[in-house]
């Protein structure tokens, strides 16, 4: 794809991948989808407290990234960042306590939608102030490096984050000092009302990554296995010590910008033509077209993607609410 | 016993913890190569190499970022300021992120992190010249580490390096010494006591949140720190050759605040005057008056008294700047004051 108005259709290539990727691939974008879904049901039922972002149509970026990580590999994420967890096994249970408020959450109802953290995972939080995350992932690798762990560090952001100033100075160091971080920037088309086009002088955002001396590279955000190719690349030259890759995933936000947001400053014949290039949809077509499952199968999985989440509902339903002055005990850590 | 200044006893509690504990780094503008702007981290580089003293570009939000991230993930990094005005390009990381790590993730993530640099009013304008801990003080989540001394220095950075918090460290640019290359006789001041400067060799650990009676008095406590602690030593010692007994009360760390000394003090003179360097309206001082009014009022026989420095940007001019800035007359005003109500 040349543009980021070309919209991105078709089944994605699944020849010659391991099935077991490819099948846990699936299962995770399903189970991220299937969260926010019914997250969203639930705020409208009056479930759950607080607010959140949905970043349903861009599971492709998350589960892709992820998916070429180790384990002990570190991420920040950011306010949309559902998909981020899920994508690195951070239990669907405890993110979805920490929905509810409840002791058991992953941040023991202390963080919420926002601020999900689970630092067994290697995520190493949500941060919710535009582009806050990406000098503190870069730190993380300044430690791997430091350390001699051999981990990388990925930060997720989207393209409103490329026009914070912390964008540059991150990327700037990272380069300098070769550390092991990738940046995923996850172009959704709008930060909030506006477009990549109203807001970046140069809208082909993985042309910034020259400024930085660091290869940078668009690739379909909606082709999980175009995002796992590029991100398996990054993480390659990371782990060899050859420094930092900006990757841009063109992708679309097919919700609003947050709950109750209904993004009317977007034609309808858009959001239409990218719900035609859904990322779970396209990975399925992919599938079957390779003959990696049968139809049959994938709909198993998406039963099973959709049990869990049920189960999740369920089990932070039977959780313990915070109490009122829980807070007490996080604010400052005891040595 | 030897006797060294500030900045060499800030310099010393540091590479002995880096000696320690191959956890601790050093980031900021010109501390490697250069040695610092105010030559706290000289010779750093030589002995702990690149991959311990990073000298950075001229990026304070992201370097600051990047010692969070590093902070999260096994490290404990000292980030250097040059000023400490410029700590305001990082205030979302410092105050936003450092400071709201620990209990955004329900205290699974710790950020053991020093953020140091030096302060003060001393010629420099407007940008160069500010106090910055009452910010710091006011954001929960934060530790604000205020040192007058030569020995607090040390004590109180080893312990800011050990602790497992966002710490902002406080060096007051006038107590560096005379011999700071960054200063000259511009950063001399005749009220600086010599005190605290037999500094022991041997690391030790002063704990944060313990204040330190600098003077034992009976007739009126003054509260100060940094550069104003040495002021309202010198008033002390003024106003004892006419019979008034001052105590001296120096906190030592803003955050967490030692109250019950504050407290212990006040019930013993029944008269208050706390002093600061920052900004009168809503800054470190006006806190400690409030502080005290919540938990001493029926102890006080005066109402306290506030010296700070004047609601303006601080000007160029040196006649204009000893305007703004509290001096020894006018914490001695204060003091009458408290004492003639």
């Amino acid at each position: 794809m040349n543009t980021a108005t070309e919209i991105l259709r078709g089944p994605v290539d699944c020849g010659g991948r391991d099935p077991a990727l490819l099948r846990r691939m699936f299962r995770k974008m399903l189970e991220a989808r299937e969260f926010e879904e019914q997250l969203y049901y639930l705020f409208l039922t009056t479930a759950m407290p607080g607010t959140m972002h949905q970043a349903v149509g861009q599971e492709a970026v998350a589960v892709g990234v992820v998916s070429a990580l180790n384990a002990d590999d570190t991420i920040t994420s950011t306010h949309r960042g559902h998909a981020h967890c899920v994508a690195k096994d951070v239990p669907l249970n405890d993110m979805m306590a920490e929905m509810f408020a409840k002791r058991e959450g992953s941040c023991r109802g202390m963080g919420g939608s926002m601020h999900l953290t689970d630092f067994d995972k290697g995520m190493l939080g949500a941060f919710a102030i535009v582009g806050a995350g990406i000098p503190i992932a870069t730190g993380a690798a300044l430690s791997a490096k430091v350390r001699g762990s051999g981990q990388v560090a990925v930060s997720f952001f989207g393209d409103g984050a490329v026009n914070e100033g912390i964008f540059h100075e991150a990327l700037n160091m990272a380069s300098l000092w070769n550390l092991p971080a990738i940046y995923i920037i996850e172009n959704n088309q709008y930060a909030l009302s506006m477009t990549v086009a109203e807001s970046s002088a140069l809208p082909d955002l993985a042309a910034r990554a020259s400024a930085y001396n660091m290869p940078g590279l668009r690739v379909d955000g909606n082709d999980a296995l175009a995002v796992y190719d590029a991100a398996r690349d990054a993480v390659e030259r990371a782990r060899k010590g050859d420094g930092p890759t900006l990757i841009e995933a063109l992708t679309y936000r097919i919700r609003g910008h947050a709950r109750f947001e209904a993004a009317g400053y977007r034609p309808a014949e858009e959001v239409e033509a990218w719900k035609a290039g859904d990322p779970i949809e396209r990975f399925a077509a992919g599938m079957i077209a390779a003959g990696v499952a049968a139809e049959i199968e994938l709909n198993q999985i998406r039963a099973d993607a959709e049990k869990a989440v049920e189960d999740a509902i369920a089990y932070a339903e039977s959780c313990t609410d915070v109490g009122a002055d829980d807070y007490l005990a996080y604010i400052t850590a005891e040595n | 016993m030897r006797e060294i200044g500030l900045a060499a006893a800030v310099r010393e509690g540091m590479v002995q913890e880096m000696r320690a504990d191959p956890s601790v780094i050093v980031l900021g503008e010109d501390v490697g190569k250069f040695g610092g702007a105010f030559h706290v981290t000289h010779d750093m580089l030589d002995e702990f190499g690149p991959d311990r003293v990073w000298d950075t570009p001229i990026s304070e939000a992201g370097f600051t970022g990047l010692g969070i991230g590093a902070a999260l993930t096994g490290l404990r990094p000292i980030v250097e300021y040059q000023y400490l005005d410029f700590i305001y390009c990082a205030m979302d990381q410092v105050v936003n992120q450092a400071a709201k790590i620990h209990l955004m993730s329900g205290g699974r993530a710790k950020t053991p992190l020093v953020l140091r640099g030096p302060q003060g009013a001393t010629g420099r304008g407007a940008q160069h010249s500010q106090s910055v801990e009452g910010y710091f003080m006011h954001t929960p989540g934060m530790k604000v580490v205020v040192p007058a001394t030569p020995y607090d220095a040390k004590g109180l950075i080893i312990s800011a390096i050990r602790d497992d918090n966002p710490v902002l460290f406080v060096e007051h640019k006038l107590l560096y010494g005379a011999a700071s290359p960054g200063g000259g006789k511009a950063l001399s001041d005749s009220a600086i006591q010599a005190i605290g400067m037999d500094v022991p060799e041997a690391p030790y650990a002063i704990p944060l949140g313990v204040a330190d009676v600098k003077r034992q008095g009976e007739d009126v406590t003054i509260i100060a720190t940094l550069l104003m602690l040495h002021r309202a030593l010198a008033v002390a010692e003024g106003l004892e050759t006419e019979g008034v007994s001052v105590e001296v009360v120096d906190p030592r760390t803003l955050a967490p605040l030692d109250v019950e000394t504050i407290a212990a003090s006040v019930a013993k003179t029944n008269r208050v005057v706390v002093v600061s360097e920052d900004v009168s309206r809503a800054g470190v001082a006006a806190e400690l008056v409030a502080t005290i009014n919540d938990h001493c009022f029926y102890d006080l026989e005066a109402p306290v008294q506030r010296v700070a420095a004047a609601n303006t940007p601080i000007p160029f001019a040196p006649a204009s700047e000893r305007h703004v800035i509290p001096q020894v007359g006018d914490i001695r005003a204060a003091v009458l004051r408290a004492l003639s109500d």
